[in-house]
């Protein structure tokens, strides 16, 4: 891997040298590196559309980095990622895609990851996207994420796309049984002319079965954004979804929460809100000796952390 | 030292301009503790904001330590070594109580030395300094928190506008014990809106401000018995 990529990596895994556990490293198109463990195994799909990653019942306290780097200035990918984690086990899992464009040409990358959590697992997803490069091809980020919780299980979602990424349209869609639980929480900052979509779809189909979405955005200049976020109640089950963003300059922010009881003992609430910096907040920086630049910028850096 | 020279504030009412502050001069020496009372909608938040820099007046010049400041903004003003406590302290989601009291020193200091902030206005420091500056704080918390910036910052002059508003009785006693350590350890000078007389009574100075102007200035002794001897529903009524 060369310096950029290095970079890359760092950006979106926080990885400074080869990680602990289980992982699997794609630059430009191709696995590069790879490490499996006794309880977590990487495979090929034969068809080289992607990776099967299974995580054997029980495994506790380990975790598995998949990132994925792009420097070479046009590529286009599509890749298929399963995630197989089995009864029990407790894992954290760790994607993220970094883009550097520096030519002219798009690069994109889109990535399909399928969750298959078994009875009573646990996992912790986290996900981040970073781009760079200062070419004038579009950094381009697709992802979808399509979770399927079986009873008892647990699953945290924590995602964050803070610069560079000039179009991302993300999907996520999960289905709940009983006593199954996912909570989201979704950072996202655009700037410049950029476009994101973000959807949520979420069935509560089991008793007991819960869900907690928020959201929190900034969009800046003249870049534009669209959370939709849908929750089912099909059973006695709680649901919240939250959007709380900050609109600055001339950017354009719609929330589109939707909520669905099909069930008469299905709780379910959404709250959006979206708004510009209070200015007192901005007055009162400015009165510990912050610029106006300074206030903004210590406030959306609370925001979103 | 602060200086106020015929500082005049007006607002644009229905038909013409209403007055908030009329002709205000006003001086306030080195490590004096001045104490602003009187009547609600006299005039006195309107000049807190006024010396901050929130507010610009409509006339008259400001002057710290001999320098014009009437025309700098409020980061200006804040450098300059004005600090300025809010009535109604601002919330912000995702900024801790740790962050802000650093923003307020201007410097990262250690969370050991935020905590010290902390406790002396009453707060248990560890329950507190990781807790977002959010809805999550009752108003008497936010309060103490905000007196804990002014006391971070430890410049020349603070403005603090009723801080004893959403305290509850328990903690006003230390309340008054951070004015007077503030006073006595910073050398900088204080100046407090207030309605509390044990407040009132630990003031050097005492001003009086009523329908936009100085109706009353002078020493704690002389001041406070005019005060206190008027008859009730007559200017201002205050809690014994």
């Amino acid at each position: 891997m060369d310096a950029i990529q290095m970079q890359l990596l760092e950006a979106v895994a926080g990885l400074h040298e080869v990680p602990a556990g289980a992982y699997n490293i794609r630059a430009n198109g191709k696995s590069v590196e790879r490490n499996t463990t006794a309880n977590i195994d990487i495979i090929s799909k034969e068809d080289g559309t992607g990776i099967d990653i299974r995580i054997k019942p029980g495994t506790r306290n380990e975790s598995v980095h998949i990132p994925v780097v792009l420097s070479q200035s046009g590529l286009t990918e599509m890749v298929y990622n399963d995630f197989y984690i089995g009864e029990n086990a407790d894992v954290t899992i760790i994607a993220g895609c970094g883009i550097h464009n520096g030519g002219d040409a798009m690069s994109r990358h889109d990535g399909i990851h399928r969750f298959f959590i078994g009875k009573n697992a646990r996992i912790k997803y986290v996900e981040k996207h970073y781009g760079s490069g200062d070419g004038k091809g579009e950094r381009i980020m697709n992802p979808q994420t399509i979770v399927e919780i079986d009873e008892g299980g647990y699953m945290e979602m924590d995602t964050v796309q803070i610069k560079g990424v000039d179009s991302t349209e993300r999907l996520t869609k999960a289905s709940l049984k009983a006593g199954a639980k996912i909570v989201v929480m979704e950072r996202l900052m655009t700037h410049g002319s950029q476009h994101a979509v973000s959807e949520f779809s979420v069935d509560l189909n089991g008793e007991d079965a819960g869900a907690n979405i928020i959201s929190r955005s900034v969009a800046k200049d003249s870049s534009d954004q669209l959370f939709i976020s849908e929750i089912n109640g099909n059973a006695r089950c709680s649901g919240h979804t939250e959007c709380d963003a900050i609109i600055m300059g001339d950017a354009r922010i719609s929330a589109v929460p939707k909520i669905s009881a099909n069930h008469p003992d299905a709780a379910l609430i959404h709250e959006a809100a979206i708004g510009k910096i209070a200015g007192e907040q901005i007055v009162k920086l400015m009165t510990l000796g912050l610029t106006e630049a300074e206030a903004e910028e210590q406030i959306v850096n609370g925001f979103l952390k | 030292m602060l200086e106020l020279k015929n500082i005049s504030f007006e607002v644009e009412a229905e038909k013409d301009t209403k007055g908030i502050l009329k002709d205000i001069s006003l001086k306030l020496d080195d490590n004096k503790f001045i104490a602003i009372t009187g009547p609600n909608g006299g005039g006195k938040s309107t000049l807190a904001k006024v010396i901050a820099g929130i507010e610009k007046p409509t006339s008259g010049r400001i002057l710290l330590d001999g320098e014009d400041i009437t025309d700098l903004g409020i980061t200006q003003r804040a450098k300059l070594g004005i600090s300025y406590a809010f009535q109604q302290p601002v919330r912000f989601k995702g900024v801790t109580v740790l962050d802000l009291l650093r923003l307020a020193a201007g410097r990262r200091i250690s969370v050991m030395g935020a905590c010290e902030y902390l406790s002396e206005v009453g707060l248990c420091a560890r329950d507190y300094i990781n807790r977002e500056v959010n809805a999550s704080l009752s108003g008497g918390e936010l309060k103490r928190i905000e007196i804990a910036t002014i006391i971070a910052r430890g410049t020349k002059l603070s403005v603090f506008d009723e801080p004893e508003a959403g305290i509850d009785l328990w903690s006003f006693q230390n309340l008054i014990k951070v004015f007077e350590k503030l006073h006595e350890e910073i050398h900088g000078s204080i100046m407090i809106i207030s309605h509390q007389e044990r407040i009132l009574k630990i003031a050097d100075e005492i001003v009086v401000i009523a329908a936009g102007r100085i109706a009353g200035h002078g020493s704690g002794a002389k001041i406070l018995p005019e005060l206190l001897n008027q008859p009730e529903g007559e200017n201002c009524k205050f809690y014994q």
